[in-house]
């Protein structure tokens, strides 16, 4: 069994996704995959790729669904979700060669390859089913909030950012410290009424969803009143006769 | 440290890998969106993309289909060599063979045809993004019959637009997402301007300003985040959208400055009832449109100014005939209570309080929130305004519109409701894109009234009618060209009728052809109406000569696709990252609201196989045919270095070329300049595109700003500084109109003057689809429409490993209730039956959709053998396409007649006007799709695919030991930043990880503002 950090330092780097713009268009899914194909867990290994059942490991899935109210009415949701990179994290706890671990200095929860013997304890652990197994490997991966990418000093600075933020098409995503009250993302959490996925679960996730906004729609329907009184409305010669005296200039 | 037993060696990792030898620039073809992307490169191949942070139409986000081009570009079903068939057409078998046999071949069959008759070459293209280079080949070669995919696409939207308000939807204008309160979103539009439209949408909705209306039957997608759903049937838009304009006419809800100034509501009307003018705009001796001023009791130009003129009222013209100002026929025609929403609610299936209500949110969006933007400018006439002061109502549509055989009116209908609110181009309305707006209808007019053997076209294949004189069509009024456009049948053909094809070569109706040539389309299969009719097509032969009914296909196409086998030439054409490109102002540039801009494609790795650009081939064959403008009186080659020879030194006109920046040999051109040899290298250095941005007093009211349409015209898009007066009524359809009356040179044939004569109507109509309307509605009781996913959207095929494992088959989406009254539960296998057909698939029921119609994605059903996917995969045993029992033919009318199934204006292809009927299967039948097509004999795969495992990118990581302690510390990253800024105060302005500097910070030299 492994240990979390004993000293967790005062960073949480985490993700925000924004469920009120999600269109569930998988650009961060995708874009996650080819980045991560070559990156620190890599390659993110596909079986069958174009037979009967084609199936590979993603770090980030989309999935879409309809919430069906009592009264026939649905929402239509999507939903992006990733390792969760929580504080309490029974992926860490429970793995029995210390292969899985978080990282004291930014809380991002990796799986050493090295030393991980694909046992899938972890995953069998992780209540939001956010890890992912390479048979072909035998080893078990995950989101690791792009760490090859978010420090790399090889990259423009533009491009030091998980790639499933950088390349949301709607803006639905993002990234910073959520261990600090007071940063960007923190701030925008507490001005949105972000929420942390199953709390009950206890693990404490840092990830943070910001809810769909109330819709715009008004309580009781309203309709235009006709210009020339009712009358008009129902003969049109009454509000063309309105217009007579009206002219327009070019 | 000292460790707890239950600590583990830390693992060294490398947060600073070196991922890229090189990083390119280069435009994303995964779709038609045109997104900028750097290409990282290892070891000569492609580690990563990621969008172009700099470029305008992405801005730095790529999407699900750009981020998967690694896939496409390796794909398995890629080509490697031409290839001569040797089997009988749709074996699959065929031979390799060196590319100077291929094009020696090719120059033999194309060469006798342009000596016999040039229109025996039909050339069409699919996602071509070279139509300005493929249609003036076309013109060169001599023929009329091109177009490119279009009028299966996007026509309807196109041409409704061009006549009405000269821009059109589609990717050519965009909502004033800063300033809009109000967005409406009419049917499936996941399809063009994909990344924008999301980006848009979410910095709306970010700002929290705007309420988002989408119209559509289904709730997927776009409308997933909609605060409201309107979910009506099919092909009841127009209805819904002159309901609307009946509210708001009747409350006088209606921008009365902006119809005066910007439309021509005042201009009379001719009522001259059996006359040869009646219905056509009264004139001065110079041409001049009169309007009735009021204040002279006269009729004067409507372009005069101080003329006070009269909206309603009948007014009598100098010489005797009356005449009405076209708001009147609008006004009385909408008032009527037909178009009351009680009278269309049950036809809609939306109640006529949510239309009513609908109509008043409208009202009070576009005039108790209007914008005032205080940014002083000028009108064409010279006249100053303080302010620019707009409607914030936006709206889009595309192909939920254009897909309709009533879809030219439907979105003529919201073009209508646009202007009378006051919306285009006005701030937080609809905004036109560069080069648009543009002359009403732009020019030119479709050429090839006269054709010659060895001769040119003498002007492009595709052009605007101005009236019954500029169709093709003969003496008797027969179509000239092979798809009948521009013919009574479908006179504003603009886009062609790509559909119509491969049935008319076969039944040689109007005239057999030589050569079909095909560029990138897989009419083979989903791109076809009629699938199997359509392999007949290409496989029937004459039963006395044994030869092809279609003698010779000639196909090019990057990947082994369905239509493949079915041509006797296949040339290999290149991946999107082997190739230059141009991305042009002549053709779909990648122009914004704020300015113009156009871009290129470099390639950024080197083909691995025996495959030549499309592009370069075809500049190459028209050499080697020695057609005008590819080769000299010498025979040598104008452009021996190919296409990107031609992006650079190819003039249209003069000083106008592919390419608007970096013009003139010191790139001190914009838009006009001699050509700069060294052009491609200044896009190159600028990322791969050229922009402009527009001043901000040039940024709305394009139509009628002088200072843009000075600019417009210096950069060649305008003829004059004119303004461009938006068209509620359409003189140029009444013109087809009056020719169906009796009237003028070039008149219909008797059988089509009752159509023109109801479909030409001046004003937008709505009528029930023609499939709706021809069958019994109690036969097939359900409309049947399709969308493709977005992370699928123009992006070919299901060949790409990581796409088809999010979506690798379709379901045959029901609502429950529908499901219910069928007998039919959740994963059930049902007939899909249609007057044309049946196929089989797999029921998933849905609540969010209208419950008359049941829907699928499509072109994810795919042919055993085709795109490098094995035997079994699911998208050829369980996907399905409803192309298969879509006609392209409408049923039989009286006389025996059988029009394409299209709209009878533009000729767009009618996909969802599909009607069908549900039947449970049988047990037995249940598991596989049908029809199940023979599988189509595939060459050997290629590429990364060991047949079970796909492992890319494990010899791309970083082999390099890891770096202690370098990294910097990770940078916030804020998705819309700027619109969230402006509601949470501890976020600041700016955009991603970048914060907009403090004011009063000044830019250092070199620094991008």
């Amino acid at each position: 069994m492994t240990s979390l950090p004993r000293n967790p330092g005062p960073v949480k780097l985490g993700l925000v996704i924004d469920l009120d713009i999600c269109v569930g268009c998988h650009a961060c899914a995708v874009n996650c995959k080819e980045w991560n194909a070559s990156g620190h867990s890599g390659p993110l290994t596909d079986s069958d790729p174009y037979g009967a059942d084609p199936s590979g490991v993603w770090f980030n899935r989309i999935h879409s669904f309809e919430v069906v109210k009592d009264d026939g009415d649905s929402r239509t949701v999507h939903f992006p979700k990733s390792c969760l990179h929580c504080e309490d994290a029974p992926c860490v706890t429970v793995c029995p060669t210390g292969a899985s671990y978080k990282r004291a200095e930014d809380g991002i929860v990796l799986v050493n390859a090295d030393t991980c013997i694909g046992c899938k304890l972890c995953s069998w652990a992780c209540p939001y089913g956010a890890r992912e197994y390479d048979a072909d490997v035998g080893v078990m991966k995950k989101c690791t909030l792009c760490i090859d990418k978010i420090y790399n000093e090889n990259l423009e600075p533009r491009s030091r950012v998980p790639a499933c933020v950088s390349t949301c098409p709607a803006g639905a995503r993002h990234f910073g410290d959520l261990g600090d009250s007071q940063s960007e993302v923190s701030q925008l959490v507490a001005a949105r009424g972000g929420y942390e996925l199953m709390p009950e679960q206890g693990c404490r996730p840092v990830n943070r969803y910001l809810p769909p906004r109330p819709k715009q729609m008004p309580e009781r329907d309203a309709a235009l009143p006709a210009a020339g009184g009712e009358a008009a409305a129902v003969d049109p010669a009454g509000l063309l006769a309105r217009w007579v005296d009206r002219m327009l200039s070019h | 440290m000292v460790s707890s037993p239950l600590d583990t060696p830390r693992e060294d990792v490398n947060t600073c890998p070196e991922v890229a030898d090189e990083i390119k620039t280069t435009t994303c073809y995964m779709c038609a969106c045109r997104c900028g992307i750097n290409v990282y490169l290892k070891n000569g191949k492609i580690r990563y993309l990621e969008g172009n942070p700099d470029h305008p139409v992405n801005k730095g986000v790529l999407c699900a289909k750009g981020s998967a081009g690694i896939m496409q570009h390796y794909s398995p079903a890629r080509l490697s060599k031409p290839l001569l068939r040797v089997g009988e057409r749709g074996s699959g078998e065929f031979k390799e063979i060196e590319w100077e046999e291929a094009l020696a071949l090719a120059v033999d069959w194309l060469g006798a045809t342009r000596r016999r008759d040039p229109r025996g070459l039909a050339f069409f293209t699919g996602r071509d993004q070279s139509q300005s280079l493929t249609g003036w080949w076309a013109a060169q070669f001599g023929t009329p019959n091109f177009a490119a995919h279009g009028g299966f696409c996007s026509v309807n939207m196109a041409a409704a637009g061009l006549y009405s308000i000269g821009g059109s939807f589609w990717e050519f204008g965009e909502a004033d997402w800063d300033h809009t309160r109000y967005f409406m979103l009419f049917g499936v539009a996941e399809d063009h301007d994909s990344n924008p439209l999301k980006a848009g949408l979410g910095r709306m909705k970010t700002r929290g300003q705007a309420k988002f209306v989408s119209v559509n039957p289904v709730k997927t997608g776009y409308s997933a985040i909609a605060d409201e759903w309107i979910g009506l049937r099919p092909g009841t838009d127009g209805l819904f959208v002159l309901a609307l304009v009946h509210e708001l006419l009747k409350a006088e809800k209606i921008d009365w400055d902006y119809l005066g100034r910007y439309t021509n509501a005042a201009w009379l009307v001719i009522d001259d009832q059996g006359g040869p003018e009646d219905g056509l705009f009264a004139r001065d001796a110079e041409g001049r449109a009169l309007c009735w001023d009021a204040a002279r009791q006269a009729a004067v130009p409507a372009s005069d100014v101080t003329a006070k003129a009269a909206v309603v009222g009948r007014y009598r013209l100098a010489d005797g005939r009356e005449a009405v100002p076209s708001f009147e026929l609008l006004a009385r025609r909408y008032l009527d209570p037909s178009y009351a929403p009680e009278a269309v609610a049950a036809r809609v299936g939306i109640s006529a309080a949510t239309i009513r209500r609908i109509a008043a949110e409208l009202a009070e969006a576009a005039f108790e929130k209007e914008v005032v933007l205080d940014v002083p400018w000028t009108d064409w006439a010279g006249r100053r305004h303080e302010k620019m002061i707009g409607r914030p109502v936006s709206m889009h549509a595309m192909r939920g519109i254009s897909a309709h055989s009533n879809g030219f009116h439907t979105c003529r209908a919201i073009h209508l409701l646009q202007m009378l609110l006051g919306s285009i181009d006005s701030p937080g309305g609809f905004g036109y894109k560069a080069p648009f707006p543009k002359a009403i209808p732009p020019g030119p007019k479709p050429a090839g009234q006269s054709v010659a053997p060895d001769r040119p076209l003498g002007g492009m294949p595709l052009g605007y009618p101005l009236g019954p004189e500029d169709l093709l069509v003969d003496a008797e009024g027969r179509p000239t060209r092979l798809d009948k456009a521009y013919s009574w049948e479908h006179p504003l053909a603009a886009h062609g009728l790509m559909h119509m094809v491969i049935h008319n070569a076969w039944a040689g109706d109007p005239y057999p052809i030589d050569v079909l040539m095909l560029y990138m389309s897989n009419m083979g299969w989903n791109s076809a109406m009629n699938v199997q009719g359509t392999l007949r097509y290409l496989t029937d032969k004459d039963p006395e000569s044994g030869d092809y009914k279609i003698p010779h296909v000639i196909y090019s196409d990057a990947y082994y696709s369905e239509m493949v086998p079915y041509a006797d030439l296949v040339l290999p054409d290149t991946t999107y990252l082997e190739r230059w490109d141009c991305i042009s102002l002549l053709d779909r540039p990648i122009s914004s609201a704020h300015g113009p801009g156009d871009a290129i494609r470099q390639p950024v790795c080197a083909p691995d196989r025996d495959v030549r650009p499309f592009q370069d081939v075809l500049i190459d064959l028209g050499a080697r045919l020695r057609l005008p403008g590819f080769a000299h009186e010498s025979g040598a080659p104008v452009y021996p270095g190919g296409y990107p020879n031609y992006i650079v030194n190819h003039e249209r006109v003069p000083g106008i070329g592919p390419l608007a920046g970096w013009r003139n040999p010191d790139g001190s051109g914009q838009g006009t300049g001699a050509s700069n040899p060294d052009q491609l290298q200044r896009y190159i250095d600028n990322g791969c595109f050229w922009t402009y941005r527009l001043a901000p007093d040039q940024l709305y009211f394009k139509h009628s700003n002088k200072g843009y349409l000075a600019y417009a015209k210096s950069m060649g898009w305008l003829a004059s500084e004119e303004p461009i007066t938006l068209q509620l009524y359409s003189e140029i359809l009444q013109k087809f109109r009056l020719a169906a009356r009796g009237h003028g040179a070039v008149q219909p044939p008797d059988s089509e003057r009752r159509r023109i004569e109801t479909y030409f109507d001046p004003l937008p109509i709505w009528y029930p689809p023609f499939e709706e309307a021809a069958l019994e509605t109690s036969e097939f009781d359900l409309h049947a429409i399709t969308q493709r996913p977005m992370h699928m959207y123009h992006s070919w095929g299901s060949q790409n490993a990581w796409l088809r494992q999010i979506t690798a088959r379709n379901r045959l989406f029901v609502h429950p209730e529908t499901a219910a009254r069928h007998g039919i539960a959740d994963d059930d296998w049902v007939w899909v039956i249609s007057h044309h057909g049946r196929v089989k698939g797999q029921v998933r029921l849905m609540q969010g959709v209208n419950p008359q119609t049941v829907w699928t994605w499509n072109a994810i059903g795919k042919r055993r053998g085709a795109w490098g996917l094995d035997d079994d995969a699911p998208e050829s045993n369980s996907g399905f396409l409803l192309n298969h029992i879509i006609s392209e033919l409408l049923p039989q009318r009286e006389g025996g007649h059988r029009y394409s199934n299209s709209d009878p204006v533009t000729g767009q292809a009618a996909w969802y006007d599909l009607r069908v009927r549900l039947e449970r299967c049988l047990a037995e039948d249940c598991g596989e799709t049908d029809p199940l097509m023979p599988a189509v004999k595939a060459p050997p795969r290629r590429g990364y695919d060991d047949g079970e495992r796909l492992r890319y990118g494990a010899d791309l990581k970083c082999a390099k030991p890891a770096v202690a302690g370098a990294g910097v510390p990770a940078q916030e990253w804020i998705g819309n930043r700027h619109e969230i800024s402006l509601s949470v105060a501890g976020v600041a302005d700016g955009r991603g990880n970048v914060k907009k500097p403090p004011a009063g910070h000044k830019p250092r030299g070199g620094e991008k503002a």
